[in-house]
């Protein structure tokens, strides 16, 4: 039944109203359509990984040392433990300055000085990690040995804004009144943060530490220059070239060899498996902290 | 009598050490964030520094130079800058409608459940590392594209000049291809946030005055969002150019200007990480430096940017 001239069908069966209608159920559909792909694209990458990477792995392989040039077998123990050495220095220096750096921007600093430091910190966040790469190579590699440690001093730069910024947030959601509180009792500015403000954010800075930890073990720049040509059995002297998970997975992937893809793809799972449970695991915390003190 | 002195040496005591202990505190964390400031100094100095003896011989030209000449020492930047910009902005024309349909799908459309899942599934996506990233897409999206994606476009689209060359597994597109992947999280996470903090009221007015959800998204979220939207792309772009290992390993290396996106290429980032075994001349460390400091100076210039955008929006939202 056409609506008479001049009045407004309201069950919206004119032209004009059905095409709006359409075009919104097509945003709509773009719109989940777009959603559904980014979720695919991670399970098809995880999928891979996976698929590939669990043919080749085995107890063996986690705890045997790096086959040598040409030769069958071998295993990713040296790469673990290196890992491990390199990221563990690298979150010494980082979560200790970065904790600081947030008590300094949240406590202590006049409101421009607030923005200059957060403006520094910005824009380490934003520095592609190879130019950490050759400042780290320039200053400390070049013309001498690779080392671990400078290694870690380059993820420790990857590091620091990424705890800082973690830091702030949750010292901002401490509520004012707990300090006001405390220094209402007579306590002084140290007892307040030390006693106060820093046990009601602790949560939060250990989220934001173990996603710093999740982002450097995958970092492959900063160590590219710096520890890249290791023995190949387990080290623990960070003053040598440490063998390191990212590093070898890259060197791995660019050989001809096939045997080297399998070896970079069983890498690849431990080393995803790693960091997807740890960063899982850590958003999780983080939007629970987020909830607690929020209320 | 002997009471008082004790109680005021207490007081006293404490007095002494509340002023140490405020005094340590505010020394401790002022050095940490002053420790913070060095380094960045230090980077700029030494990046800078480092590219002096290849900017004293190849001055600014060093930009427009497109030979790589190791054993002529003779280097320029053009290839890497070409590559650079061809790949970054095939990121961008693929992963920014995408991220924003993405976001759109999170704030607008998703219930809270299925958002909060398929949001931390997207920041998932920002955590895989680049270099496994960068294996998959020699290993699996390489082979993938050079056999179905990149003949589909070169005869469908190949009398353009970007689809004409012949399909490979490693090369400029498919580097463009996953640097999109690496962008789309970062920029959907950012306008996620951006339109979830768009008022309620001004959402709910437009739908009260008969907008459809598309049309109210169109006039209210995007439109006032459109600055933070900007600060997004900008980040996205600044991780694009700045990616290096998993650009070195899918673009195949080649430091030539050619039309073709099937062609291999370099970008800046790949060009200083395929040489990390490579270089020999202190000419060719320099100049690889001078890459760097290019790098850099788009790195920070970018994230200015980026941060000018979102203050000026927030003092503009503020006065409003």
């Amino acid at each position: 039944m056409p609506s008479p001239e001049g009045t407004i069908d309201l069950r919206g069966r004119d032209g004009r109203t059905r095409r709006r209608r359409l075009m919104n159920r097509l945003a709509e559909i773009i719109a989940l359509l777009a959603a559904l792909f980014a979720v695919a694209i991670l399970a098809i990458v995880v999928w891979s990984v996976a698929k590939r990477g669990a043919a080749q792995l085995s107890v063996g392989f986690l705890t045997k040392d790096l086959p040598l040039f040409g030769q069958p077998g071998g295993g990713i123990a040296p790469l673990i433990v290196g890992s491990a050495i390199l990221v563990g220095i690298a979150a010494l220096i980082a979560v200790p300055v970065g904790v600081l750096i947030a008590i300094f921007t949240n406590e202590f600093a006049s409101p421009k000085l607030r923005a200059g430091i957060q403006l520094v910190i910005d824009l380490m966040n934003g520095l592609p990690s190879i130019v950490i790469a050759i400042f780290v190579f320039g200053l400390l590699v070049y013309g001498h040995a690779q080392n671990g440690l400078a290694g870690s001093y380059g993820l420790a730069i990857v590091m620091l804004p990424l705890v800082t910024r973690a830091t702030q947030e949750v010292l901002r959601l401490v509520p004012s009144s707990q300090r006001e509180g405390a220094l209402a009792l007579g306590a002084s500015r140290w007892r307040t943060v030390l006693g106060v403000v820093l046990p009601s954010a602790l949560g939060g800075i250990v989220t934001g530490t173990v996603l710093a930890v999740a982002r450097a073990v995958g970092e492959t720049a900063p160590l590219l220059f710096v520890t890249s040509i290791y023995a190949n059995t387990v080290q623990w002297d960070p003053r040598h070239a440490l063998p390191n998970m990212p590093v070898q997975i890259f060197i791995w992937s660019e050989s001809p060899d096939p045997a080297d893809h399998e070896r970079a793809w069983a890498t690849a799972l431990v080393l995803i498996v790693f960091v997807l449970i740890t960063s899982l695991l850590a958003r999780l915390a983080l939007a629970r902290t987020r909830r607690n003190m929020a209320r | 009598m002997s009471a008082v002195p004790a109680v005021e040496r207490l007081r006293h005591g404490r007095r002494l050490r509340d002023w140490l202990g405020d005094r340590v505190l505010l020394g401790l964390t002022g050095l940490a964030a002053l420790a913070a400031i060095v380094v960045m100094v230090a980077i700029v100095l030494k990046v800078f520094g480092a590219s002096r003896l290849a900017f004293d011989k190849f001055g600014i030209a060093f930009l427009w130079g497109r030979t790589w000449d190791a054993t002529h020492d003779v280097y320029g930047a053009l290839p890497g800058l070409f590559g650079t910009a061809v790949t970054s902005l095939m990121a961008l024309v693929i992963a920014v409608p995408l991220a924003i349909a993405i976001a759109l799908f999170l704030s607008e459309l998703a219930p809270r459940g299925v958002g909060g899942i398929v949001g931390a599934l997207v920041e998932t996506l920002a955590a895989v590392p680049s270099v496994v990233l960068g294996l998959w897409g020699i290993l699996v999206l390489g082979p993938f594209a050079a056999n179905h994606l990149e003949p589909w476009l070169h005869d469908t689209l190949g009398f353009i000049p970007l689809f004409s060359g012949t399909p490979q597994s490693s090369g400029i597109f498919i580097a463009g291809l996953i640097l999109a992947i690496m962008v789309v999280p970062i920029v959907a996470s950012i306008c996620r946030e951006l339109f979830l903090s768009v008022p309620r009221e001004l959402e709910e007015g437009a739908l009260a005055l008969g907008a459809t959800r598309w049309e109210m998204v169109k006039g209210v979220v995007l439109s006032s969002s459109r600055p933070g939207i900007a600060a997004a792309v900008i980040l996205g772009l600044g991780r694009a150019i700045g990616e290096a290992i998993a650009v070195t390993q899918v673009i195949g290396a080649g430091w030539t200007i050619q039309w073709s996106l099937f062609s291999t290429g370099d970008t800046l980032a790949s060009r200083i990480a395929g040489q990390y075994q490579g270089a020999v001349s202190k000419m060719q460390v320099s100049a690889l430096f001078y890459l760097g400091a290019i790098l850099l100076v788009i790195g920070l210039v970018t994230n200015f940017l980026a941060q000018l955008v979102v203050r000026r929006a927030v003092v503009r939202t503020g006065a409003d």
